[in-house]
């Protein structure tokens, strides 16, 4: 950087007053404000043509959407409503095994069981973290990290459910192009319903919430309230993720509950740029592909991922998308002092 | 007044809260009458904003008990003494940050109160709570057709902040205001704008609790005034005596019974 000289950053004119409003005055500010979403959307919708060559692939981006729904709930009760959540892995086994409850042992198709494990898993979920709701920070990121752990060696320890063999013969989808539509289309839904939800009135009080609970207790709303509907919607996401998932393997076992669902959304959600939900999208679609990449390593993976992580974490922790926004939303230039 | 026949809004009886062995309150007694702009004064540390905290429900007294409208809410959570009409600003300013001015007051507008109360101001059933906001906004000295209420809370001077504070008890239709410093941190140009801006909530109808320390600024709209010292109920009455209190002198202006003779 030269002496006297500062870089300066202006937003472009489309913005009218407050984040949200656009003034469009023609083709060209339309097609601006409509690419990003229309190439994500189009993009995501393609990839299982693309990759329709290669199974082994198809397969990978099932679970790289399962691993962005994962990540969209993290950022979202994170950034949004200031609840750090390490134990994304419960949604996916409870949602998982509850699927495989219903589905083997009781019969229902997946068509009922998935929505029921959906809603369920939900509500147990938020009724089991309920009483941590006043917990803030550290602790409540550390008694939810706990959750599933518990969970895992309870199935182990009494043998229940399958025990350490997992609850088999699940009913799978009827093809390659239902498992793979199923999980874009809803991962979409998903990131796009959230999105409104936070600058809807009900998503202000939630970020208000983060903000300074205390003037929203002062406002006459329950806290613990606005904390619980959050914790519903992120792990409704979660639990959905983990009935796909195991009617995916046609399985459901102990490894549902593993710490790669719990720390994965974590790592995406730096990587991609926390608060912007999208990011978490884009972080997801970058670490597991790499992860499945960095395979034929072995044991040596880890290593590359740590390195990978690290230097994210060092030399670009904004995250990729708040990068990518502040290039697309504004000019910079080069300005005398 | 008439405060001989009328009921009074809020009773506070014996009010104490300790944390440890430090008394913040030693059974403070005290009532607010509807219409009212009652002033509490007092040195730093002598639990004025512990007081407040107890009557919103932010701290549980030890003892003592609370009354709103002859009905008892002592120890209610602070969200359900807010619905019932009661609501406060804070001492330390902590907007909604990540939001724009106006949506900070989305928060209040949203709350069970004001949906269950109906639209502000013939604004249909709820109303277009962003027009809403706006229009409170305007109200407490926010330019409507400037930058100024979109611009991110984080971003306001503190002049703005302290309004905004104001604007989002306003929004709750509150029938008890309960101001902890809202003076304080502002120049004497923006005092002189609050001060009607305090006046005109009286106007409206809501009784006010003001704890302040820019004492010529409080005694100009408070009509009765309470002087607390370590957690001790010194005095109460009309500014004019309350000033001329011998005891008041002595604990708030570190007089000792007679003027110093240089």
């Amino acid at each position: 950087m030269e002496e006297g000289r500062r870089k300066e950053r202006i937003d472009r004119g489309i913005k009218v007053r407050t984040s949200g409003l656009y003034a469009i005055s023609g083709w060209p500010e339309l097609v601006y404000l409509i690419s990003p979403r229309f190439v994500l959307i189009v993009g995501m919708l393609s990839l299982p043509l693309i990759f329709s060559v290669a199974p082994y692939w198809q397969r990978v981006i099932c679970i790289v959407c399962i691993y962005t729904m994962l990540s969209i709930a993290f950022d979202f009760l994170a950034n949004f409503v200031g609840l750090i959540n390490l134990g994304s892995a419960f949604f996916i086994g409870l949602g998982g095994y509850l699927t495989a409850i219903m589905n083997v042992y009781l019969g229902l198709p997946p068509v009922l069981s998935i929505p029921i494990a959906t809603l369920l898993g939900a509500g147990i979920s938020t009724l089991l973290i309920l009483p941590c709701l006043p917990l803030r920070g550290i602790y409540f990121a550390i008694v939810t990290l706990m959750f599933p752990l518990i969970i895992e060696k309870l199935i182990q320890a009494f043998n229940i459910l399958g025990g350490t063999n997992g609850i088999v013969g699940l009913d799978g989808f009827p093809s390659a192009w239902w498992e793979g539509y199923t999980a874009i289309i809803v991962t979409l839904i998903v990131l796009f319903a959230l999105r409104r939800l936070v600058n809807e009135d009900v998503g202000l009080v939630l970020r208000g919430v983060k903000d300074n609970d205390q003037a929203v207790k002062a406002s006459g709303i329950s806290v613990t309230f606005a904390k619980a509907l959050a914790v519903f919607i992120a792990s409704s996401i979660g639990c959905f993720a983990g009935a796909y998932l195991s009617h995916l393997y046609m399985w459901a076992g102990m490894s549902l509950f593993a710490l790669d669902f719990s720390i994965m959304p974590i790592a995406a959600t730096v990587i991609g740029g926390g608060g912007t939900l999208v990011g978490a999208l884009i972080g997801s679609f970058i670490l597991v592909p790499l992860s499945e990449l960095l395979r034929s390593f072995g044991t040596l993976r880890i290593v590359f991922y740590s390195l990978v992580l690290t230097a994210f974490i060092i030399y670009k922790s904004e995250g990729l998308m708040v990068y990518a926004q502040r290039k697309y939303h504004q000019f910079e230039r080069w300005v005398k002092v | 007044m008439g405060k001989g026949i009328k009921r009074p809004l809020l009773s506070v009886e014996g009010l104490t809260k300790h944390f440890g062995g430090v008394y913040a309150l030693k059974n403070v007694d005290f009532e607010l009458f509807e219409g009212d702009i009652l002033g509490i004064i007092g040195p730093n540390g002598s639990g004025k904003t512990t007081l407040i905290n107890c009557v919103t429900g932010f701290l549980k007294p030890n003892e003592g008990r609370v009354f709103y409208r002859d009905r008892e809410i002592t120890g209610l959570a602070p969200h359900k003494i807010a619905r019932m009409g009661i609501t406060r600003t804070f001492q330390v300013m902590r907007p909604y940050y990540s939001l724009p001015a106006y949506k900070n007051l989305i928060i209040p507008l949203w709350s069970p109160r004001v949906r269950k109360l109906g639209g502000w101001r013939g604004g249909g059933k709820h109303g277009d709570r962003d027009t809403v906001a706006v229009d409170i906004l305007e109200e407490i000295g926010f330019e409507r057709d400037s930058y100024v209420p979109y611009k991110l809370a984080s971003s306001l001077p503190t002049g703005y902040l302290k309004r905004l504070e104001l604007a989002r008890c306003i929004a709750l239709r509150p029938e008890v205001v309960i101001c902890d410093e809202v003076f304080s941190g502002l120049s004497m140009s923006e005092i002189a704008t609050m001060v009607p801006l305090i006046e005109k909530l009286q106007m409206e109808g809501i009784t006010l609790i003001m704890v302040e320390h820019r004492l010529r600024e409080l005694f100009r709209v408070a009509n009765r005034v309470m002087v607390l010292s370590y957690g001790d109920k010194i005095t109460e009455g009309v500014p004019d005596v309350v000033i001329e209190d011998e005891r008041v002198k002595e604990v708030y202006l570190g007089w000792e019974g007679e003027e110093p003779d240089d």
